[in-house]
């Protein structure tokens, strides 16, 4: 055959946006929005922990959020920004990983018979995919559940402290199961993650690579005993 | 040796192919892979059945063209190693192995397990090349290049074209080819003028072709038989950024 | 020999300027006419073949203007056999400071090639090695480099300068993807259009001249025609007429066949390069042979047992039991002999039945020496990446046994006969790299052959072919001329002709056959009588072939039995010839040993007096016509090689 001639691609002159759509392009946001996500998690975890220093301080924590800065910057107003910044965040990472997946999955439309070996990481794929959907689910329900109180036992008015220990009793168990297999979830994903980003945003060497995946491995370990340890402590009987 | 091969038939493009089952005895284990299917189509022929269709060419390693994923692994189980330097005696009396084409949209089945990969030579096209037209090249010794450089370059610029990577790569993505040329060109002063021109059409190009993308799992590198490091997927990275900054 | 061949008229070279040799090429180029760019546009060029010559010439002319067309049979360009070639390129850059210079370059490169070839050539080659070095560095190739900065060289096959520039032990991949980028970018340019997976099988004459091909497209099968101002043949060499040689599979003459046939000369075809050091052949199964460097000599001993047939494992034959017969025989130049040379012992000792391996087919290159005198890390250092190849193919750690060597083929230096322009006996029809004859005589030095490839296609055809195509515009010449629908009809008939024999054997079965009689009678030592034997047995298998192979499935379809069996006819043809022309040179020289000729002591014999001419050979459809072009040298005396 003769060579069929290069697809129309968009000109490089379609101005600096753009390039943020291919699939290159996506990953970057992925990456970046993903480490917007990551420092969250570690402030979210570093605050969660303020729970062992008992029921006052973790109440205080919680309405200090809402009054950061106050009186230059009005009530609320702080926590709402954050807000605003992560939804968008998420949005955006689920944009792309949602058009990279479709894109992936258009790319082999006849499947291996045979198992593919996994020479790699080969399971990152999966962890980031279907545990990524696993983990928007479980970040709605925890928003119902110690955000709104829609799912609480103590409903949404409720002291912060209150809610934590009605929600992870003895006798709900199985929240607190769900909730350490969520946390593990997003540990897997941060694992895969972190190093990716790492990669994708232009510095992943080959004498660097086993430092970061060290690193990678402690932030998501340390953040998922962090996360962890708070319903299971509450479960067990530790904290009441 | 005798064993059991499960191949993929396909007549051309607009089959829909099937898995067929071959036993071969026989098998000396100091045969190459492809040597041990040669006996296969030998028989067959005499047999008055078509044999079965697979590329290759030099059989020594450099070439690029065999292509076959052998019980899952594109270039079959041994490590660093195309399937044309694959010998028998990587394999046990009794085995059943499974034989496909490389699978991805952008390879499209020829007949068997021969595949198009003409969208490689499509992005190598949108620019994976120094523009230095014959006859206006400057003396050689005129520019050195750090040793380092200069070995690094060739470390990517090994890569045989042969569609491992894509193979591999559980969302059929074309980065670690694609990153190959870019860190090649552009770890060299003479790739400098275009650099950042060049990445920017190469990943739209690898994406118009219908890949998938990266997402770092490293499969691409660690079938590769010519081991082009990971990190230059993280060099073209860095190179679409800048580019993209503008 | 007359029932063989017959002589007609000798031959010229027209096109080489006389006067001094250093001006020869500026004074051609000089007079030689140009095309105006506007003109270029118009002009036509298909070049079948996208190696080191096809692909670099493809992308010149392209950068010139001239709309071409590009062929391969591979299913990229990039897939070209140069891409195999391990050890480097020669280039007259001196930038060692040990006094080597384009003259030196040309004499040894003249001295090499056994006085065989043209000095005026061979001149012009070493000029323009120094041009190649430059276009590659400028494309990108990363060359070694050492820790200045500086381009790194090494030495090479038994010259005494340092003038091998290198990539590892990848030069020829490294040079090869510059020059496809290079045509890469012609055809994103659109000034190529590149056909993949297309094989030519016919050349298209009207009026004498060449005017284009009929090519099938080996997916679909359709038998296509194209029709161009020019057609350059960029093919390759002919090695695996033997069937078994260091050659990719898909290497084969018929482009270069069908246009001999169509009266382009042949010339010196018996000239075989014949590699020492290569993994031997380990069954009947063996579908090629894998060279290994020739560097492994420097520090390997070669050596068989001294006792016929004996099959005791290496490492329990005692010292005293082992024959080191290089070292025994050349005790100057002891295992760095020639390769020419080293490749004959090895023949002579495995004849005595004192070879090792399977069939006997093999010698011993020994490492132990030096493992224990350099230290296990050294020897890895300098040859580990070898070790590992030969450990892959063979499941044998060098560390441990001794490797096994065999000599294989690997290159040819015959080919279509051309003019200083490249130009072959048909107008318009041009030839480069190993499809042609022209640079290294009756043996290639070292590193040569990637400096020819890419001087014709990069420098001196883009420049010659011009005073040709200045001739234009041509004639327009529509698919239905009744050249173009003579030779149409030609590839229709055989292919149809190989499809319905339907006999019982395959066409490997064949190929292997014929391999195994060239290989034994035209191989690295020819006699009168085994050449009369082949070329009777050459025949004989010819005829039974066109009357039992078969070849399965049809035309319409990616049908690799049916390429194969296509290339095969023609090289039973070709192979009557190499033995023909084998026959008809009762001397030695370079690639060609006849037993009849040799000195006392067993060393090749050349005879000037008799044979200092090329012999390009006219096809007939029976006995060829044989048409001397007599070789003289002015700046180069004539000498007898010794390395005792």
């Amino acid at each position: 055959m003769a060579t069929r001639p290069r697809p129309k691609t968009p000109s490089p002159a379609a101005g600096p946006l753009k390039r943020y759509r291919s699939s290159v392009g996506k990953k970057a946001v992925m990456a970046v929005t993903g480490a917007i996500l990551v420092l969250f998690l570690i402030a979210h975890a570093i605050g969660n922990l303020k729970v062992f220093l008992g029921r006052q301080d973790f109440n205080h924590y919680s309405h200090w959020l809402r009054s950061v800065g106050e009186p230059a910057i009005p009530h609320r107003v702080f926590l709402t920004a954050l807000e605003v910044v992560l939804t968008v965040a998420v949005l955006l990472h689920v944009w792309a990983a949602v058009s990279l997946a479709r894109q992936a999955r258009r790319a082999r439309p006849v499947r291996y018979a045979a198992r593919p070996k996994a020479h790699e990481h080969r399971y990152a794929t999966h962890v980031m995919r279907y545990g990524g959907i696993v983990i928007v689910l479980f970040v709605i329900w925890h928003l119902l559940d110690l955000t709104f109180g829609a799912v609480n036992p103590k409903g949404g008015n409720a002291q912060p402290y209150d809610k934590v220990i009605a929600d992870f009793d003895p006798s709900r168990w199985y929240i607190t199961l769900f909730y350490v297999v969520a946390v593990i979830l997003v540990g897997l994903h941060l694992r895969h993650g972190l190093f990716s980003a790492v990669q994708t945003l232009g510095w992943g060497r080959q004498r660097r690579y086993p430092a970061v995946r060290v690193v990678a491995d402690v932030v998501a370990a340390l953040l998922v005993i962090g996360f962890v340890s708070v319903p299971v402590m509450v479960t067990i009987g530790v904290l009441k | 040796m005798k064993l059991t091969l499960k191949i993929w038939r396909q007549k051309n493009a607009a089959d829909e192919g099937r898995m067929a089952s071959y036993e071969v005895d026989d098998v000396s284990p100091d045969m190459s892979f492809l040597e041990m299917l040669d006996v296969l189509n030998e028989r067959l022929i005499l047999e008055g059945e078509d044999p079965v269709a697979f590329d290759h060419d030099c059989r020594e390693g450099i070439c690029g063209m065999c292509s076959l994923v052998i019980d899952g692994t594109p270039h079959g189980p041994e490590k660093a190693t195309t399937t044309c330097q694959l010998h028998m005696r990587k394999f046990k009396d009794g085995d059943v192995i499974t034989i496909e084409p490389w699978r991805a949209r952008a390879f499209p089945v020829v007949k068997d397990l021969v595949v198009d990969r003409s969208a490689f030579d499509r992005i190598i096209q949108a620019g994976g090349y120094v523009s230095a037209p014959t006859g206006s090249a400057p003396e050689a010794a005129a520019i050195p290049v750090p040793k380092a450089d200069a070995n690094d370059a060739f470390d990517a610029a090994t890569c045989i074209g042969c569609g491992a990577c894509v193979a591999a790569c559980p969302n059929a993505s074309a980065m670690l080819f694609t990153a190959a040329k870019i860190t090649h060109l552009g770890l060299l002063p003479q790739g400098q003028p275009e650099r950042y021109d060049r990445v920017v059409s190469m990943v739209d190009q690898m994406d118009a072709e219908g890949f998938g993308g990266c997402t770092n799992t490293g499969e691409c590198t660690a079938v590769c038989p010519k081991g082009i490091p990971f990190e230059t997927i993280s060099r073209l990275n860095a190179d679409l950024l800048k580019a993209s900054r503008g | 020999m007359s029932e063989l061949f017959t002589e007609g008229a000798p031959i010229q070279d027209t096109k080489a300027p006389d006067g001094p040799i250093n001006e020869r090429w500026d004074k051609r180029r000089f007079g030689g006419k140009l095309v105006n760019p506007a003109n270029r546009r118009k002009l036509s060029v298909i070049v079948v073949g996208t190696g080191l010559a096809g692909g670099s010439a493809a992308a010149t002319l392209g950068e010139l203007g001239y709309q071409v067309k590009s062929f391969c049979y591979q299913d990229s360009p990039r897939r070209a056999h140069s891409i195999a070639a391990q050890g480097g390129i020669n280039a007259a850059k001196n930038y060692r400071n040990d006094g080597d210079s384009i003259q030196r370059l040309f004499y040894d490169t003249v001295k090499g090639g056994d006085y065989r070839s043209r000095e005026s050539n061979v001149y012009r080659l070493a000029q323009v090695s120094v041009e190649i070095i430059d276009q590659c560095v400028a494309q990108g190739v990363p060359f070694a480099r050492d820790y200045g900065g500086l381009l790194d060289t090494r030495s090479f096959g038994g010259v005494q300068v340092s003038r091998t520039f290198y990539a590892r032990g990848q030069t020829g991949q490294q040079l090869l993807l510059g020059a496809y980028q290079a045509l890469e970018r012609q055809i994103a340019a659109g000034t190529v259009t590149m056909f993949t997976r297309h094989e030519m099988l016919e050349l298209i004459i009207v009026d004498g001249v060449a005017r284009g091909i009929i090519a099938r497209d080996m997916i679909t099968g359709e038998i296509e025609t194209h029709i161009a101002d020019a057609v350059v043949l960029a093919s390759g060499g002919y090695g695996n007429v033997f069937f078994l040689s260091t050659n990719a599979k898909g290497c084969n003459v018929t482009a270069t066949w069908r246009a001999h046939r169509k009266g382009a000369l042949f010339a010196n075809p018996c000239y075989t390069q014949i590699h020492p050091t290569c993994i031997p052949q380990s069954g009947e199964h063996q579908s090629k042979l894998t060279l290994m460097s020739e560097s492994l000599r420097n520090d390997g001993r070669v050596w068989v047992p001294v006792k016929k047939g004996d099959t005791r494992k290496p490492g329990d034959i005692p010292e005293d039991e082992r024959d080191y017969y290089l070292e025994r025989i050349y005790p100057s130049f002891g295992n760095l002999v020639p390769r020419d040379i080293a490749s004959r012992a090895a023949k002579n000792v495995c004849d005595e039945g004192r070879g090792v391996g399977p069939g006997g087919l093999g010698v011993y290159l020994d490492f132990a020496d030096a493992i224990a005198r350099l230290g296990r890390d050294a020897v890895a250092a300098k040859y580990g990446n070898l070790f590992e190849m030969y450990e892959r193919i063979t499941g044998e750690d060098p560390f441990e046994v001794p490797m096994r060597i065999y000599p294989a083929v690997h290159y040819t230096m015959g080919g279509l006969w051309v003019d200083y322009d490249l130009q072959s006996t048909i107008p318009g029809l041009f030839v480069i790299g190993e499809a042609n004859f022209s640079d290294h005589g009756a043996n290639r030095l070292g590193a040569s052959a990637l400096m020819q490839g890419l001087a014709d296609g990069y420098f001196v055809l883009p420049n010659t072919i011009s005073d040709y195509l200045a001739k234009g515009p041509f004639e327009k010449i529509g698919d239905d001329h009744e050249a173009v629908v003579e030779a149409r009809e030609a590839v229709k008939d055989r292919i149809e002709k190989l499809l319905s024999i339907d006999g019982d054997r395959t066409p490997d079965s064949f190929h292997r056959e014929l391999g195994a009689l060239m290989w034994e009678y035209c191989g690295m030592e020819r006699t009168d009588a085994g050449l009369r034997k082949a070329i009777d047995r050459i025949r004989e298998l010819r005829e039974e072939f066109w009357a039992r192979v078969k070849v399965p499935g049809e035309n319409e379809e990616l049908n690799q039995n049916l390429e194969k069996a296509g290339r095969i006819a023609d090289f039973f043809e070709l192979a009557e010839l190499m033995c023909i022309d084998a026959l008809h040179r009762e001397e030695s020289c370079g690639g060609h040993f006849r037993a009849e000729s040799q000195t006392p002591d067993g060393e090749a014999l050349r005879d000037d007096e008799r044979f200092a001419y090329v012999a390009a050979w006219e096809y007939t459809g029976h006995a060829p016509v044989l048409h001397k072009e007599n070789l003289e040298y002015e700046y180069v005396k004539m000498t007898q090689r010794s390395y005792k």
